[in-house]
């Protein structure tokens, strides 16, 4: 009774703040007793991590871009006026594409067709072949890539043993630029694709049952019922899967850096590998950045596309 | 009835709290950081040879009352350029760090002075190599101490049974482990010899392995070719000479040699000649004794057979590829004077030559004065093998991109020119104009300030 009294005493409002809630102490409690305070707290090593190895270095990295070799002074777009004028950087740039584009096409590739494959599959196997087929990309990328060197060691390749062991001869894998170039392309596919079978799948299961029942019924054959059905329903996951294939292929960094290190002849570089050897092996850090930061543009032009037609395709369904 | 005990709501609060008070505080640093000393040194290649390293450190830091701490990174990947590259950036990590090559250079603005030390040294040791001063002074300054762990030269190492049988040539004989070299043997040992007897053991089936990628075996070795030849990338002054009656010489040559080296030459690793040679399918490579030691663990009927001895002569000269590495002290150490004694310790003779011995002859010193260790006749087998492994005779160290001032010349080398020349022009059948046009292009690019 006394506690009621007090806090809510005659002839004042019982839902009025009491005068003693205003001081600093008790809206500093309230302030903190918040949940958004409390999540925001909740978040703040993930946040420390994000401004300290992504936001700040990418900051810093146009920085250092803009900077002379011996980062005592400031160029402006100096370093990139230069790599334009340079046959390896264009021949870098054009690495780059075709290892993207060429990869994220074969995973998108085989990530489809897989994903129809395993959701074809009774339910009852379907778990232990998804298990199975997503090792490749649990496995941590730089352990399995030095798997794959062994496979193609220039001397002691496996693949070449077994080849010379059906009467074949020993192919360069990593030898020859264009092998190499394969090489590379297909170690990044194998690592790749069960990202893209995991999300088709889940896109697959989404597609509602009686759209294709429809069809069947009036006699669409089952290449119709992928064209028109599966791969309209679809095609915002293509869209934004492909994406980030795509950003991430092309920052790749492990699979050439361990594979060939850019060579034979410059010839397999990607803006990564190359922007470690300006950067760290030659000493340039600021040409290396600026190769880095090359990537951005391309990337954020290509992302502003795909996503414009997502939205749109959005706005239609919605 | 009130409940005793934390809330969730208020275990939620503190821990979040703690979490952002640990995230947010300073690291405070403890001031025992006097006594104490670490470094960042290169992963030897010879099984158990970082042992001594870490002997002598201790041995060193008990008698002077320091902590020495020693963390060994791998060359592999170029992971200990790659670590330098981070603590010159970020002005942090450890006191003293191994640089191979050039990365002294690359490093001069963050690494402290060394002359009192160098200077201690010459006076009790001698001279110190050409090459090392190349790679550790600028302005005047010594910003690096040679030392011998690592350092290497590349001289060719080859299989004795091989090239008596089908070449007919004794190498031993040629190349004794004693003083009393024939001056005419050693002089018919050439460029054309070699090519001879390169094409002589391709058709035996056990071709000769020359890298041809862009990893520093390659480089090296193939600089000192182009040397040979009298080839030069680019001069003292700037001025770009590439396009010479030498480089035009030194191309046509690899043209005839590389079709007698296995093809997979263009994709080896710093390991990859030393696998080649090791299995027992090579003939010979150019190398420093790791191979033959790590042959002698794993194979010891190939490392009964090799033998280490000079390299061709060519109408320039006979040059064999080095490869010094150095100590180089951060500027932004909190322990300079025990680092430079330290540094002082671990160069001084007698420590070079159990740093040697343990190498088994792998480590070379940058003072000739201490090519006088015995390692280098002991090891075995067979006895002697690397008794030639420290340029003796007309032998010259080079490094690939000499003579250029060093800015420009650590681009020469860490960009492969050479190897990237003859790979264009032996695998890529690309016209020898057509290629030295192509180097000029990187040439003058690598000339920007």
């Amino acid at each position: 009774m006394v506690d009621v009294a007090r806090r809510y005493p005659l002839g004042g409002d019982a839902f009025a703040a009491p005068a003693a809630a205003t001081r600093p102490r008790e809206s500093m409690r309230r302030f903190l007793r918040r949940r958004s305070t409390i999540a925001l707290l909740m978040c703040f090593p993930l946040i420390a991590i994000v401004v300290g190895l992504i936001i700040y270095p990418a900051f810093y990295s146009i920085y250092l871009s803009m900077l002379n070799k011996a980062q005592t002074r400031f160029i402006g777009l100096g370093n990139f006026e230069y790599l334009l004028r340079r046959d390896t950087f264009w021949m870098v740039v054009q690495q780059s594409a075709i290892f993207a584009l060429t990869a994220v096409f074969f995973k998108a590739l085989i990530g489809l067709v897989t994903a129809h494959l395993v959701n074809n599959l009774p339910s009852k196997g379907q778990r232990k072949w998804r298990g199975m087929l997503l090792v490749p990309w649990v496995i941590p990328l730089a352990l399995s890539t030095l798997g794959w060197w062994w496979l193609f060691d220039p001397t002691h390749s496996a693949f070449n043993w077994l080849i010379k062991g059906f009467g074949g001869n020993d192919i360069p894998w990593l030898s020859n630029p264009y092998w190499a170039r394969f090489s590379v392309i297909l170690v990044n596919v194998w690592y790749g694709a069960p990202f893209f079978l995991i999300m088709y799948l889940a896109a697959l299961k989404s597609v509602p049952e009686q759209l294709y029942e429809a069809a069947e019924i009036d006699g669409a054959n089952a290449w119709q019922r992928f064209v028109h059905i599966t791969l309209p329903m679809m095609r915002n996951i293509i869209a934004i899967t492909v994406l980030f294939s795509l950003i991430v292929t092309f920052a790749n960094f492990d699979i050439v850096q361990i594979m060939t290190a850019g060579g034979p002849r410059n010839m397999t570089h990607v803006f990564a590998t190359y922007a470690f050897l300006l950067g760290i092996r030659s000493g340039d850090l600021p040409l290396g950045a600026a190769v880095s930061l090359f990537m951005f543009p391309i990337l954020a032009i290509s992302a502003l596309f795909i996503l414009r037609g997502v939205r749109k395709r959005g706005r239609e369904i919605g | 009835m009130r409940r005793s005990g934390m809330s969730r709501r208020k275990l939620l609060e503190t821990t979040a709290f703690a979490a952002g008070a640990v995230v947010a505080a300073p690291y405070i640093r403890h001031s025992y950081a006097a006594g104490k000393l670490t470094l960042g040194v290169w992963d030897h290649w010879v099984p158990g040879a970082n042992n001594t390293l870490t002997k002598l450190c201790n041995e060193w830091g008990e008698k002077n009352k320091v902590e020495v701490n020693i963390d060994y990174i791998t060359s592999q990947g170029d992971k200990d350029i790659l670590t330098a590259s981070a603590e010159a950036q970020a002005g942090a990590g450890h006191d003293i760090m191994s640089h191979r090559a050039w990365q002294i250079q690359v490093h001069r603005r963050v690494l402290e002075p060394l002359d009192e030390v160098v200077k201690n040294l010459i006076a009790k040791a001698g001279p110190i190599s050409p090459v090392a001063e190349y790679l550790a002074k600028a302005d005047g300054k010594w910003f690096g101490i040679p030392t011998s762990i690592g350092s290497q030269v590349k001289p060719c190492c080859s299989r004795l049974d091989l090239y008596k049988q089908h070449c007919g040539l004794d190498l031993t004989k040629i190349f004794p482990a004693n003083p009393n070299r024939d001056p005419k043997l050693v002089d018919s040992w050439n460029w054309d010899l070699y090519l001879k007897t390169a094409e002589q053991l391709f058709k035996a089936g056990f071709p000769v392995g020359l890298p041809m990628g862009q990893t520093s075996d390659a480089v090296d070795s193939t600089g000192a070719m182009f040397r040979a030849f009298g080839s030069v990338m680019v001069d003292e002054k700037d001025n770009i000479k590439v396009d010479s009656n030498e480089t035009r010489m030194a191309l046509e040559y690899f043209k005839k040699l590389m079709p007698f080296n296995p093809p997979e030459v263009y994709a080896w690793d710093d390991a990859g000649n030393n696998r080649w040679l090791i299995s027992g399918k090579g003939a010979g490579i150019m190398n420093p004794p790791s191979a033959w030691a790590v042959a002698k663990r794993d194979n010891l009927k190939v490392a009964e057979q090799c033998w280490t001895h000079d390299m061709p002569r060519g109408p320039a000269g006979r040059f064999v590829g080095q490869l010094p590495f150095f100590y180089g002290l951060w500027s932004f150490s909190r322990n300079k004077p025990a680092g430079k004694e330290l540094l002082q310790f671990l160069s001084e003779k007698e420590q070079s030559r159990q740093l040697v011995e343990a190498s088994v002859g792998y480590d070379l010193p940058s003072f000739k004065s201490y090519y006088d260790f015995d390692t280098w006749q002991k090891v075995e087998p067979p006895s002697g093998t690397v008794y030639n492994y420290p340029p003796r005779g007309d032998e010259q160290p080079s490094i690939t991109g000499y003579p250029a001032r060093p800015d420009v010349a650590t681009q020469i080398y860490n960009q492969s020119i050479h190897t990237i020349m003859v790979a264009k022009v032996c695998q890529g059948n690309e016209p020898i104009d057509q290629v030295i046009k192509w180097a000029k292009g990187e040439l003058e690019g690598l000339l920007r300030a």
